[in-house]
């Protein structure tokens, strides 16, 4: 069982004051922290406990720039056998299409039975990339999987549907599965765990590595282009309660004392 | 042709929310196109459905083939794709949701279009298509601008869409003979499983405190159960405490979890992100506890209290003991 694991770095928004920068296409940057996309943390894990059951390899790989070989050292620490980095300038502002076309081209030369994906990137979002990659290989996807089971040119999945609700699919091998959050617990990731494989080799690609021209990707071969970022409007809604701790818990108790529910 | 195509979303013979939110904001797109708006119906039995979206659409088109019973990305791609080749739509517009997840995106390749994703406006100007999406788990918007296509998709978040307005007199229902007849790469749907199901049924509560990921820690849940049962509710809680088995899937708000509408909805230590806060709209009352004052709970929230949750729900449990006690 030959394994590929789309992995993405991203910043991490959620105590940080978010500012959009001068070109008003992207973000700052900067005093931001990265670390692996949620889903593909999942995903990841998703692969390597699949190699500790059916035996065979998972191969890491990421589009980014040289910061994004981070992403691979984790995934090498979790258990991953090999790591490419699609690294090149050319790749840069590409769209869910352009990134799925890139890394379509450098997974194409490899053995693969399964490519699992995050069902979607906390930064861009799209929720495109895994389902794009299939097509462009040519090979069956389930999006949203809460779980996953292989049986020899079989999978077996249930995909996350809304309230509650799940579907069990079956689909042919080779196959493309975007991986939801919770189908698994993560193993933890000590920084002596990423010491350890500091200098396993990665193997790093550039456009011309994968026979695509610099109009073929990033911004170029991208199908949509950002215009404008832009902050949602702050408008709150209802009151913040002002004062000490003993006095807003006061106020928000009054206030419930006041619509009767407190008996 | 001058169209603008909806995909009508169904699941277990019933029309989908999204429909509706999709045949709205088609009319709005068709009126200033000066197109027409065209629901698209794939399915079996679907005699129901196509006289219920002829009340809004222009025209319905049905597809009825076994294969398209329940949804399955690879035959109703197959099916799309050609319609869209022949119609030549100046937009088709699909939900944001699991099923729009596994269409649109292979769809997309199949015909070369051009694709946004999770759209809260979109707009198409004599074939230029813009829109507004949410990034960075909705605390920025970009406005994307599609380039030249021959062919445009566009996937709508749930649930931003006003009612759609019904027709004077119902669209015309055309049926289309099914184009699927080659044998589809292997991709089955099984059986449905409800894993919301459970010990409980928070969607009944009148009172509901929820719990987030800012708990940090499983233990911590306790002091939260405590202040729920103060106040005489139910402990409920987002994703992610559900993702770490921290609580079941049962307490679950949101779109993949419950839908709720109590009078007294309390988020603690919960960021508000879309798919979170879309399932408390129904709520009488929201107030949020929440260290970060830009949180996007604080948008939704009738009253929030800015302040770590380790200070402030203890605090609050007491004072509500106490007023429960008449002092
Ligand atoms: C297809 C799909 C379906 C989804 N379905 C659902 C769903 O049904 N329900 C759902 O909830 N989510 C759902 N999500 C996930 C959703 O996008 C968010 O990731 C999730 O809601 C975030 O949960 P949270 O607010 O608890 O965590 P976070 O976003 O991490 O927020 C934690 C919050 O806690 C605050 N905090 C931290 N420490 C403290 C403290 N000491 N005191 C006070 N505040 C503190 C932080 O400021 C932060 O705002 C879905 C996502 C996808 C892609
Ligand atoms: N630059 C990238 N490098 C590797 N994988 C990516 C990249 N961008 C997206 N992906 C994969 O595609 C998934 C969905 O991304 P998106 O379609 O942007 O929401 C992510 O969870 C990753 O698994």
């Amino acid at each position: 069982m030959d394994i590929i694991v789309c992995v993405k770095r991203v910043p991490d928004l959620a105590e940080a004051d978010i500012v959009i920068d001068r070109s008003q296409r992207d973000i700052e940057k900067d005093d931001l922290v990265f670390d692996i996309n949620e889903w593909d943390n999942y995903a990841l894990e998703e692969a390597v406990l699949l190699k500790e059951k059916l035996g065979g390899t998972v191969t890491t790989i990421t589009l980014g720039d040289e910061d994004a070989e981070e992403v691979l050292r984790r995934a090498l620490a979790v258990g991953a056998d090999n790591a490419v980095h699609l690294d090149d300038a050319a790749f840069a502002g590409g769209d869910a299409y352009a990134t799925a076309k890139a890394l379509a081209a450098a997974i194409r030369e490899m053995p693969y039975d399964l490519v699992l994906a995050g069902a979607q990137a906390g930064d861009d979002g799209y929720g495109q990339v895994g389902a794009t990659l299939a097509e462009l290989l040519g090979i069956p996807h389930a999006t949203l999987v809460t779980s996953l089971e292989v049986d020899g040119k079989i999978a077996r999945v249930r995909r996350e549907l809304e309230a509650g609700l799940e579907e069990v699919m079956e689909l042919g091998l080779p196959a493309v599965l975007t991986i939801q959050t919770g189908i698994n617990e993560p193993r933890y990731v000590s920084i002596a765990g990423i010491r350890r494989v500091a200098r396993r080799e990665i193997d790093v690609r550039k456009a011309s590595d994968l026979g695509l021209s610099a109009a073929e990707v990033g911004a170029a071969g991208s199908k949509t282009e950002i215009e404008k970022l832009s902050l949602p409007p702050a408008a709150q809604k209802g009151d913040i309660l002002e004062g000490s701790t003993a006095v807003v818990a006061e106020k928000l108790a009054a206030i419930f004392a006041s619509k009767g529910w407190l008996g | 042709m001058n169209e603008i195509l909806v995909l009508a979303e169904h699941r277990r013979g019933e029309l989908r929310e999204i429909t509706f939110d999709l045949i709205a904001r088609g009319r709005q797109l068709a009126e200033k196109a000066g197109a027409e708006l065209v629901a698209v119906v794939l399915g079996r039995g679907t005699d129901g459905f196509c006289a219920t979206l002829a009340q809004y659409a222009d025209r319905v088109l049905v597809v009825e083939d076994d294969a398209l019973r329940d949804f399955n990305s690879e035959p109703y791609q197959a099916v799309l794709a050609q319609l869209i080749s022949e119609r030549q739509p100046l937009l088709t517009l699909i939900g944001h949701t699991a099923c729009g997840l596994d269409l649109a995106p292979s769809l997309a390749v199949q015909l070369d279009a051009a694709l946004v994703t999770d759209c809260l406006e979109v707009e198409i100007d004599g074939g230029k298509l813009t829109a507004v999406r949410p990034a960075y788990g909705g605390r920025v918007r970009a406005s994307l601008q599609a380039r030249e296509a021959t062919h445009r998709i566009a996937t709508i978040q749930a649930g931003n869409a006003p009612s759609p307005r019904a027709r004077d007199s119902a669209g015309e229902i055309v049926k289309l003979q099914s184009p699927l007849a080659e044998e589809m790469a292997y991709k089955k749907l099984l059986e449905y499983v409800d894993t919301a199901a459970g010990e409980i049924d928070i969607s009944q509560s009148e009172i509901i405190v929820s719990v987030g990921r800012g708990i940090g820690d499983p233990k911590n849940i306790t002091l939260v159960e405590d202040l729920a049962n103060a106040l005489g509710g139910v402990l409920a809680c987002s994703r992610p405490v559900v993702d770490k088995k921290w609580l079941p899937k049962a307490r679950q708000v949101g779109i993949s979890g419950k839908t709720v509408h109590p009078k007294l909805y309390l988020a603690i230590g919960i960021s508000g992100a879309f798919q979170h806060v879309t399932a408390i709209k129904g709520a009488g009352m929201v107030v949020a506890i929440n260290k970060d004052p830009k949180a996007p709970i604080f948008r939704v929230a009738d009253y929030g209290i800015v302040g770590d949750l380790f200070a402030v729900v203890p605090t609050l449990k007491e004072k509500i003991a106490r007023a429960k006690a008449g002092k």
